[in-house]
């Protein structure tokens, strides 16, 4: 009974191919009207990645992937975390300054520091959610605050602990000892560079949020929240203590985002420690409409854009920052697209229910429950 | 049946004027994909006659409605308003050839006066000052809607609102008016009030549209009746020439059944208790909830009659624990459970039928299966340990689908694309399927069709007979009276009197409902009263013989 819906399927696919073709339209048009050239943008972002850039690839995915989980916890709920941007940089400061202690030998301190991130990620996203659950404020505002703040706090903290890095101007801190750092997996042929090893973190973050989710009582729990507050209410979901964990939860998953480029890459936090995957996971937790696998070809594509885009100014003379302009119509298209085909959905599938009801009374005048 | 009152002009059902006809339908047809909502429609509306248009929920009556307001446009079929062929694209366009319509669920701020309210959208027409406010006061003198334009919304009572509503419609220049289900809010006494307005728009020339599915109302005050079953016309009758019967069994297609009398079942063991529940208001408001004491035996259904937003919702709330009451104590059996959450108390064994089954019962976007685990997340056989029961919880929805008759193809659809009757029959099934003790039913029938009504209330009264206690709060007067051991009418908060439901009429229910009898002693009885008074003894549905059908039981008789 448990049949895959072919007609679901198809619009469930129909949806992110359709954001794409429009995003791929309105950035063609809009390269033409400034007199660019079009062909060497779509030839060079759209040519297939060497193997160096593959594992570019894939490790910017992994990134990215964390953070849209993080996004997702959120939004199955009908939260809203913007803040994940902030908590992650809260926590891969704290990670990397606890790291950096080297108090514990190598393995050991890894696994502590992803812990400590995760408090660290947690405990910033539950001052929103204590906001939001005694003072009613958006977590929207509160987490768009929370972000400015982390930027303040981790910058002056930064400085107070920074060593400087020889020959050059940037600050970080205190760089993990060897013993914690992980080379990576050589994972893709004829690539130099390695793949990071904490792809399995990411892999296995994608599997506790199905399973939780989709599995487990807590997780009904969170999506009836997410899809019906009252209706949770209810169903004696305490919905105030659903908001603190989620929020909670949403943060600690953010701290993680950080983790694979600390100890896979950076080795340290400082002022070049990459910014805005909080936001950039906004988006693809989006285009993966929250699903684990969705997420994952998301998080992909994104990555796929971000690295392609490298060599736009060198080979076709055009700033990368197109690429931008493709994933925001992406996101637009994909949040009109997915609305549009709920609906849609929504009226087919009573329309569906309505003639098979006919049918089956006609048939079977007689009939009484539902036939199978 | 009540006549039509004198001073409305007679509705001649003898063709004086052949084709005065201020609304004419033909053919009207809108499918959608693989389903045919209307399918040629025809009935024709007199000019200044209330004509009434009755069928089951989802037999195509919005579809029609909306249809004729312009929110949707027919496939094929031609509609003609004062003899001449209209293209309705937009509600403005149905404003534009004189067509109102006053919806269900009133479309009024709060906190805005009439006034504003009434201009709110039409502040072309007479400006939003003086001039509109002369304007509004002309339309409530002459058609006796008795509406200050300066008063505040949030200060009036439900049957005012609706005379807004109305003005609205009128304001806006409407000659065709089209009221949506107008008596569901409404008491006895309040309808009576509201046909009364409508003779009156009727003696001024005005066409009222009509659509109910409370039978002896509409005999009552329509000068001509529609039935629409499966989505077409099955015919139009004098109203004269028919009583309720008839007409319900035109409605459903068949013979009703009758229902079967019952002995009482009350025993002497109490389940449920509550004592002394009081409810603050904000402050300076009276309490919501003013010292509460009901008392619910095994086999016994309790009921609970009141205008609604008298306490019913906040005190269901209360007993389910979505609500910390002010001060007060719910027993269950001998067990205290005020301090008790919602899930605790569920698991104890209280079963609760929401009044909003959208807002409180579904996940409208969750398959039926998951549905059927809401609310009883944390038990068997949805839940094992920590995880959901999948696998159980699917068996199990196809085992309610089957004994409660949910009409549906699969358990895998969407709650929203069942029909409101389906749905609460999964949402009765589900709450049954636990051995409850106790079941809080608010407005189990509320919207649903005769058929899946009947079966609801069959369900209730099974379980009465196996010893459950049930506390049933409902606005149909006549559920009430027909499936209750023991009517309380609550009042602002209070209990104001005790009926028992073998003796009481729909009339006594509804005077103290809205207080205008003496069941409180030195009340502070005020504005519904003097309404109410005004017409005793005028509820529409003076006579109990006319609708046996529509009637939960009339199990009281063989005690």
């Amino acid at each position: 009974m448990n049949r895959i819906n072919p007609r679901k399927a198809l619009l469930g696919i129909a949806a992110p191919v359709l954001a794409l073709l429009v995003a791929f339209l309105i950035t063609s048009l809009l390269l033409v009207l400034f007199g660019d050239p079009v062909g060497e943008v779509w030839k060079t972002i759209l040519s297939w990645p060497r193997p160096r850039q593959l594992v570019q690839i894939i490790n910017e995915a992994t990134v990215l992937y964390l953070s849209a989980i993080a996004v997702a916890v959120g939004f199955r709920m009908n939260i809203f975390n913007i803040g994940v941007d902030g908590q992650y940089r809260v926590a891969a400061f704290a990670g990397a300054l606890f790291a950096g202690q080297a108090w514990f030998p190598g393995p050991l301190n890894v696994l502590l520091t992803l812990i400590v991130a995760m408090a660290a990620g947690g405990f910033w996203a539950w001052i929103a959610a204590y906001l939001k659950v005694k003072r009613g404020v958006s977590e929207v505002i509160s987490t768009i605050m929370l972000n400015a703040i982390a930027t303040g706090v981790v910058q002056w903290l930064l400085l107070k602990v920074a060593v400087k890095q020889p020959g050059s101007n940037t600050i970080s801190t205190e760089p993990i000892p060897e013993s914690s750092q992980l080379e990576g997996l050589a994972l893709i042929p004829g690539a130099t560079n390695k793949v990071y090893t904490l792809i399995v973190l990411a892999v296995a973050v994608g599997f506790a949020y199905w399973f939780v989710l989709g599995k487990t009582r807590f997780g009904f729990d969170l999506r009836a929240t997410g899809q019906s507050e009252s209706a949770a209410v209810a169903s004696g979901v305490k919905v105030p203590r659903m908001v603190v964990t989620t929020i909670v939860a949403s943060g600690a998953l953010a701290g993680l985002i950080g983790m694979p480029l600390l100890f896979g890459q950076d080795h340290s936090y400082g002022t070049t420690f990459q910014a805005g995957l909080g936001f950039a996971g906004i988006g693809i937790a989006l285009l993966g409409r929250n699903h684990p696998i969705g997420i994952g070809l998301a998080a992909l594509l994104w990555a796929f854009l971000n690295i392609q885009s490298n060599a736009l100014q060198i080979q076709a003379g055009v700033a990368t920052e197109v690429v931008n302009i493709i994933q925001g119509t992406i996101i637009f298209a994909v949040v009109v697209a997915y609305e549009l085909i709920r609906r849609a959905d929504v009226r087919l599938e009573q329309q569906r229910v309505a003639r098979e009801l006919a049918n089956a009374g006609q048939g079977t005048p007689a009939q009484e429950g539902a036939p199978a | 049946m009540c006549p039509i009152s004198a001073s409305a002009p007679a509705p001649s059902p003898s063709p004086v004027q052949g084709d005065d006809f201020a609304v004419e339908l033909e053919g009207i047809t809108k499918r959608f994909p693989g389903v045919v909502a209307n399918k040629d429609i025809g009935f024709k509306v007199r000019r200044g006659t209330v004509h009434a248009i009755v069928g089951e929920n989802g037999a195509g009556k919005s579809t029609l409605m909306k249809i004729l307001y312009g929110v949707q446009r027919p496939d094929e079929g031609s509609i003609r308003v004062d003899g001449k062929e209209v293209n309705l694209h937009s509600p403005s366009d149905a404003i534009a050839v004189g067509i109102g319509m006053v919806f269900q669920h009133f479309q009024l701020a709060d906190n805005f006066t009439v006034l504003e309210n009434v201009t709110l959208g039409a502040e072309k027409l007479h400006g939003i000052g003086d001039a509109a406010r002369t304007k509004i006061r002309e339309i409530s003198d002459s058609y006796g809607l008795d509406i200050d334009p300066d008063a505040l919304v949030a200060d009036l009572g439900v049957g005012a609102r609706q005379r807004i509503e109305i003005l609205k419609v009128l304001y806006r220049n409407a000659r065709i008016i089209i009221l949506d289900e107008p008596t569901a809010v409404l008491v006895p006494q309040e309808v009576e009030e509201l046909f009364d307005n409508l003779r009156g728009l009727k003696a001024e020339g005005l066409t009222v549209l009509f659509i109910s599915h409370k039978l002896d109302e509409v005999l009552s005050v329509a000068d001509s009746v529609t039935v629409i079953r499966r989505g077409t016309t099955i015919d139009t009758v004098d109203p004269k020439s028919v009583n309720a019967r008839q007409l319900a069994e035109l409605m459903v297609g068949s013979q009703l059944p009758t229902p079967e009398t019952e002995e009482s079942t009350v025993t002497d063991k109490v389940v449920l208790r509550t004592e002394d529940i009081v409810l603050a208001g904000g402050a300076a408001t009276r309490n919501v909830l003013d010292g509460i004491s009901l008392t619910i035996r095994a086999g016994e259904v309790l009921g609970i009659a009141g205008v609604e937003g008298n306490g019913q919702a906040e005190l269901v709330e209360v007993i389910m624990g979505m609500r910390e009451p002010t001060s007060g104590l719910v027993f269950l059996h001998d067990k205290d459970i005020s301090d008790w959450h919602v899930r605790e108390i569920r698991e104890a064994g209280v079963a609760y039928i929401p009044e909003d089954r959208h807002r409180h019962a579904l996940l409208l976007e969750a398959p039926l299966w998951e549905n059927r685990v809401l609310g009883h997340q944390t038990e068997e056989p949805n839940a094992k340990g920590g995880l959901i029961n999948a696998a159980g919880a699917k068996a199990d929805t196809e085992r309610i689908v089957r004994d409660y008759d949910v009409r549906t193809p699969s358990i895998h659809v969407k709650a929203a694309s069942l029909s409101g009757g389906n749905q609460q029959k999964l949402i009765v099934g589900r709450e049954m399927s636990h051995q409850p003790k106790v079941l809080v039913a608010a407005h189990p029938t509320r919207g649903v069709d005769v058929g899946a009504q009947a079966s609801i209330w069959d369900i209730i009264r099974t379980a009465r007979r196996d010893g459950l206690a049930v506390l049933l709060i409902s606005a149909d007067l006549e559920e009430l009276i027909g499936l209750s051991d023991t009517i309380h009418v609550i009042l602002r908060g209070r209990l104001t009197g005790t009926f028992d439901p073998d003796t009481v009429t729909a009339e006594d229910l509804g005077a103290a409902m809205t207080g205008a009898t003496g069941h409180e002693p030195g009340g502070d009885v005020d504005q519904p009263s003097a309404d109410a008074s005004a017409h005793p003894g005028a509820a529409p549905s003076a006579d109990p013989g006319a609708d046996p059908s529509v009637k939960p039981s009339d199990s009281k008789d063989a005690r």
